[in-house]
Formats: C-alpha cells, structure tokens, sequence
C-alpha cells in the first residue's frame, strides 16, 4: 500500500532561507539598534553575543532537531516525545495564532505606506491645510506632519481604548490584501512557501545595502554611528542589560513558537540541521548588527536634521523679534548673540525666552514615524519609500510564513481534519478567521489593541514553553538520543 | 514764502509720522527675507525699493476699489529696519489726514499678493505681511487618489495568483485520483510496485507504461503473494 509522502524543501537551502527569513524580521531593524542604544552602545555587543552562544544557539539547535527528527509539527512531536507533553505544542500553536492575528497588521501599514509612497510630494512630508485655506491643520501644526499622517491619516486614533469607533475601510483593505498575499505563498505548502522565501530572505539584504550606502553619505549619519557604537561599559553591571540581550535573542530566533520545528519537520533526515543552525544564528546576529549601522546613520541623520532646523527656527525667532540684519546670526554666533540680546533688551526677551527652546537631541520613535521622516528630507524621496516600505513588507511576510507554518502543519498533520479537507481549503479557513480578528486592529482604537497583543501576547508564555521544551528533551527523551 | 514753505512741509511731515508708526491704526508691518530668499543675487533694500513697495500697494489699491486716486504719495513707509521690516498705511486723498481702513487695505493686498511678490521676486513666505494671513496652495491632489490605484493593481495581480494555484492544485487532484485508480487497477492484477521512498510517489513508476522492472520481477520469492 502507498503511504502518503510528506511534502519536503526542493533543496537544504529553501530550508535555510525559510529559517533566515522568519528569524530575520523588524526586530532586528528596529529593535536591536534600540536595545544596543539604550543599553551601552558598542559594550552591548559583548552580553549579546554570550547570550547567543549560551541560549540561542542551542535552543535553535534543539528545535530544528526535534523537527528534523519527528517529521512531525509542533503538537504532533511533542506527543512522540511523551504523550503527556502535546500540551506544550498546542501551546505554541496557540501562541503562534495570537501572533499571526497581530502581526499582519503591520504587512497591512507597511502596504498603506507603500502605496502612498507613489506620490509627489510624499503625503507625510508636509500638513494639509485647514478648511479655510489660511494654514495648516490644526492638530497637525501642533506635532510634526509624519506623525499627524500616522496617527491621523493612518491609524486615524481615537483618544482612548474605551472609545472604540469604527472599522477603518482603508486599513480593513490593506489587512485584507496582506492576508491574501500570506494565502498566495502558503497555499501549496513548502511547494510554494520554498519558492517565496528565496525572494523574502534576500530582498531585504538588497535594500539594506542600498540605505547603507545612502545613509552612510547622509549628513549627519556619522553623528549617530558613533552615538551608537561608542561604548559605555558601565552599562554591563546593570542586569537589565543582560535580560535584555537574552530576550532579544530569543525573539529574535523566533523560538518557542513551533515555526522552526514546522519547517524542520519539512527537512530530509539526513539533512545536518546542527550545521544549519549556527549558521541561521549567526546571520540572524549579523543582520541585526548590519541593520542597526544603517538604521543609526539614518537616526542620526534625522537626529542632526532636526536640529539645525531647531537653531534655525531660534534664529529667525531672534531676528524677527529685535529687527536684526539677515545673516548676522549665524549658528556659531547664536550663543553670545543671545546673552548680548539678553543683556541690552531684557525684557522682550525674556517674553521670547519659552520659545527658544534647547535644541536637544530627541529620542526614539517609531520604525514608521523616524524612517518616513528621514526620507522625506533626503533626493529623490519615493524611490527611498518605496525600497525601505517593501523591505518591511518581506521582513513581515517571511516572519508571517514562519508563523503560519507552525499553525498549519500540526494541522494538517492531524489526520482527522486533513483526512477532510484539502490543505487549501484549510490554509484559507485560517487565514480567513485570522482576518477577521485583525479587522480589531483596523478599528479607531485598533493601535492601543496592538499594543496590549505586542506586549503580553507572547512574552511570558514563550519562556514557559521553551523551558518546558528544554527540560523535556534534555530529561524526558534523553541528550542522548 | 520759504519759510511757509518749510511749515508747510514740516506739518506735513508730522502729520505723516503720526499717520504712521509702528501700530498705528490701520498700518501694517511688513517683513521682507531677501537674503533667505535669493541668496548671492539678493539686491540690496534701498530708496528704489521702497519706491517700488509703494508703487506696488498703489496699483494694489487701484485695482481693489477700482478708482484711479490712490498715489503713490499716498502710501507712507516709516520704520525701516536692517531686519529688512517697515511700517505702512495708505493715505487717503479724498479726506484730508486719515488712512484707508485696514480691512481695505488687507483685501487689496490679498487680492494681488501674487503680483506684489513678484515683482520683488519673493515668496509669501519670504515677504510677510503680518496680520494678513495669506491663501495657502493647496496641494495637487489627483481625482482619484493614486494609492487606491496601486492597491487595485497588486490586489488584481494576488487574486489571479490564488485563482491560478488553486485551479492548478484540483486539476492536479484529479489526475492523481484518476492515476491512482490505475495504480490500484494494476496491483489487482499483480503488477510489481516499488514502495514509495521519501518523496517519489508511485505515480511516476506507473507512468513508465507498465512495464515490468526485470531487477525485481526476476525474484519471485523476494515477494509475498498477495
């Protein structure tokens, strides 16, 4: 008699490009430069490499194997290993659907984004006007006109969670054609899924090389590199910074989901997953240190920007007030100039003295708001916004195969439901409730919604699950084995 | 006579200075970036230029109210600055010693801000007149908003990728259902079949014509009777 043959990746290397491009998403291009900054600069490189040789490498090595091995996807392997333990994979699963219901939303802003990048000038470089025509938005001239696109135009928020308003049809759009390219690469399982992830593993490595090279002659990009890279080791006696080099590491793997043992699961037994998970390690490191040179030029850059537009502003505020010559003051000058404005006209200035801010250099934002409003001060804005926002969308969409993998393999290998129904007709169930629930993301109150899912949806209980996941192997099944 | 000349004048003068100073009832500042503007062909502001401002409001004014009185020797520029900034007001003619209501003033100036910014090669940005807001451009917005257009396009090119895979997946269900009725049809009648290795189906065995694989036919024993 037949028996049915599983699907397997055409060659070890879809097999790699699949872990590279889960493993590899906005979390290394935003995330880890964040981490790196807050926490040390150059001397967070040190706990982050500990951790990935101590944790990463080892638990990814244990899940591709544990795939590898039971051919089986999450729920069905653990269930080989002890049959008390299936409860662990259903966990994963569970994890990996509240993942995938959030996670499209940003694949849907990062199509919005996209396709508002075709446009001269870009919409979020400057306000629109009021209803009369006599200035700018209201609301808009208070904040800056990126974040008024993102918040207003975009998200179109509502003050608060309670205030829940309506589905946005744009967004519900977006969602709904960022569910259905997710449908398109998953539908004929690794058949399909082993030819996209050529694309979405090595696209964004092109868009980064070609912002390296932009933001790296970007005015002011050297201010943020060495921001960035310049050391501060003291930051090595606080614990935070190791907690938080463990847990970027162990995200940024994407372990404790099922995603990796799906696409193990997919592998031909013979095939040296060891091998293929230092590899994926190392490259999921090196990106995120190759991301965060381009994301500091870029923030640094942004950083100088806005402020010499901030002394700007001080010096035609100072020139407007006392009547000056144009160009007597001058950005080297405006120091002395200021006391010698204070020292003759008193009291005007103390009048302007709450507008003439410090112009200090500002914090993070967001990874919409800070690189939309770095590329709408560089040449040629749209072909920038076009490459950063499609880099996003195949970060997103390989990290959203990654997750959609580890929900449908363990359900397509249970034999009652696959029996039944295609694997098609199953994809599509899938992606189909999965859309619906994302129409709550889509609502004026969908972004506090996100926040909550980003924050709690998969901290606390990956940890659980893959400690559960250390322990079983290790004891239960035996090293040995 | 010189010297009626000269109080003439003077009182003239005064008058002039009380009708315009620095927020004087209907007078305007006026606030001009040149350097901002052009850079290294900036001009300098001199007396010529401010005959030029003065000729400018006049025809502004002329146009506005459509009666030919307004001279340019109505229109009084005090204050000048380094900044470049000045005050003026308009003069009215027909009554000696008052100005032009601002609100006049500002409508005409509205009316012809593009004429008048030309004419000093600036901008609304690069010469201000304070308290007179100006028309914003808005900006060219298409009839039909051109990320709706993009979206129709990828979404046209996903959908027709989806309907492709899966008419291609049941097509592709059916031959096998058809061949492994075959196959099954085969066994019957007790033609060999390899046991399927990792990932080669036994379809493909079948689709060599049935012919029988002397390797394994030879050895009858090799196989249980069915």
């Amino acid at each position: 008699a037949m028996e049915k043959s599983r699907p397997l990746w055409d060659n070890p290397l879809q097999f790699v490009f699949a872990c590279i491009s889960y493993a590899v998403g906005l979390g290394n291009v935003w995330r880890f430069p964040y981490l790196c900054q807050m926490y040390g600069g150059g001397g967070f490189l040190i706990p982050y490499f500990i951790m990935l040789i101590a944790e990463g490498m080892p638990l990814l090595y244990l899940e591709l194997a544990v795939g590898q091995r039971m051919r089986q996807g999450s729920i069905g392997a653990w269930k080989i290993i002890s049959p008390y333990l299936c409860g662990v994979g259903v966990a994963s699963v569970v994890v990996s659907f509240f993942l995938s219901m959030y996670y499209n939303v940003i694949n849907a802003w990062a199509f919005w984004y996209l396709f508002h990048s075709f446009q001269d000038p870009l919409p979020w470089a400057t306000c629109p006007l009021n209803s009369n025509h006599t200035g700018y938005e209201e609301e808009c001239e208070k904040t800056s006109s990126t974040q008024y696109f993102w918040y207003r135009q975009t998200l179109n928020i509502s003050p608060s969670l309670e205030v829940s308003g309506s589905v946005q049809w744009e967004q519900a759009l977006c969602l709904m054609l960022a569910w259905l390219v997710v449908y398109l690469c998953i539908l004929r399982g690794t058949e399909s899924t082993g030819k996209v992830v050529y694309v979405t593993a090595s696209l964004p490595y092109c868009v980064l090389i070609i912002y390296l090279i932009r933001g790296l002659t970007l005015h002011g990009a050297v201010n943020g590199l060495v921001y960035m890279f310049t050391p501060k080791l003291e930051q090595l006696s606080n614990p935070k910074t190791w907690i938080s080099a463990a847990t970027q590491i162990f995200f940024s793997l994407g372990l404790g989901f099922g995603s990796l043992i799906a696409f193990a699961s997919y592998n031909d037994p013979s095939n040296n997953c060891e091998r293929h998970a230092i590899i994926v390690s190392l490259i999921n490191s090196a990106t995120s240190i190759f991301a965060s040179i381009v994301t500091f030029s870029i923030y640094g850059f942004k950083a100088t920007f806005n402020y010499e537009s901030c002394i700007n502003k001080v010096i035609l505020l100072l020139m407007n007030a006392f009547d000056l010559e144009e160009g007597s003051l001058t950005a080297d000058n405006l120091n002395e100039m200021k006391d010698y404005l204070m020292a003759t006209h008193p009291q005007e200035y103390a009048q302007l003295l709450p507008q003439l801010k410090n112009c200090a250099v500002q914090g993070t934002g967001l990874a919409f708001i800070v690189y939309s409003e770095a590329i709408k001060n560089m040449e040629v804005p749209q072909l920038y916004s076009v490459l950063y926002f499609f880099m996003l969308l195949m970060l997103g969409i390989g990290s959203m195969l990654g997750n959609t993998a580890a929900i449908l393999t363990p359900l397509t290998d249970s034999r009652v439901i696959a029996a039944r129904f295609p694997k098609e007709v199953i994809s599509g169930v899938v992606c189909f409730i999965n859309c619906v629930i994302g129409l709550i993301f889509t609502m004026e109150a969908g972004n506090y919604w996100f926040d909550i899912f980003n924050d709690y949806a998969a901290t606390l209980s990956l940890l659980l699950i893959v400690l559960v996941e250390t322990i079983a192997v290790c004891y239960i099944y035996g090293l040995r084995r | 006579m010189l010297r009626v000349l000269l109080l003439i004048l003077s009182v003239v003068a005064i008058a002039h200075a009380e009708l315009c100073k620095p927020d004087a009832q209907n007078a305007f500042k006026v606030r001009l970036s040149i350097k901002t503007a052009l850079g290294d062909n900036a001009y300098a502001w001199d007396a010529n230029e401010e005959y030029l401002f003065k000729a400018m409001v006049a025809f502004a004014m002329r146009r506005y109210s459509s009666k030919s009185t307004t001279q340019i020797s109505n229109v009084l520029l005090c204050n000048v600055t380094d900044r470049v900034s000045f005050w003026f007001v308009v003069t009215d003619s027909s009554k000696n010693m008052t100005t032009v209501p601002g609100s006049e003033v500002e409508a005409a100036i509205r009316m012809n801000r593009n004429r008048i910014n030309s004419a000093f090669l600036l901008s609304d940005k690069t010469l201000q007149f304070l308290k007179i807001t100006s028309t914003l451009l808005p900006p060219v917005e298409p009839s039909t908003p051109v990320w709706l257009i993009v979206f129709g396009v990828v979404l046209c090119l996903i959908v027709a990728g989806i309907v492709f895979l899966v008419v291609a997946g049941i097509q592709q269900r059916k031959k096998k259902n058809k061949e492994s009725t075959e196959s099954e049809n085969l066994e019957e009648r007790g033609e060999v079949t390899v046991t399927v290795e990792n990932g080669i189906p036994c379809e493909t065995l079948d689709l060599k014509a049935g012919h029988i694989n002397g390797v394994f036919a030879a050895d009858d024993e090799r196989f249980t009777s069915l």
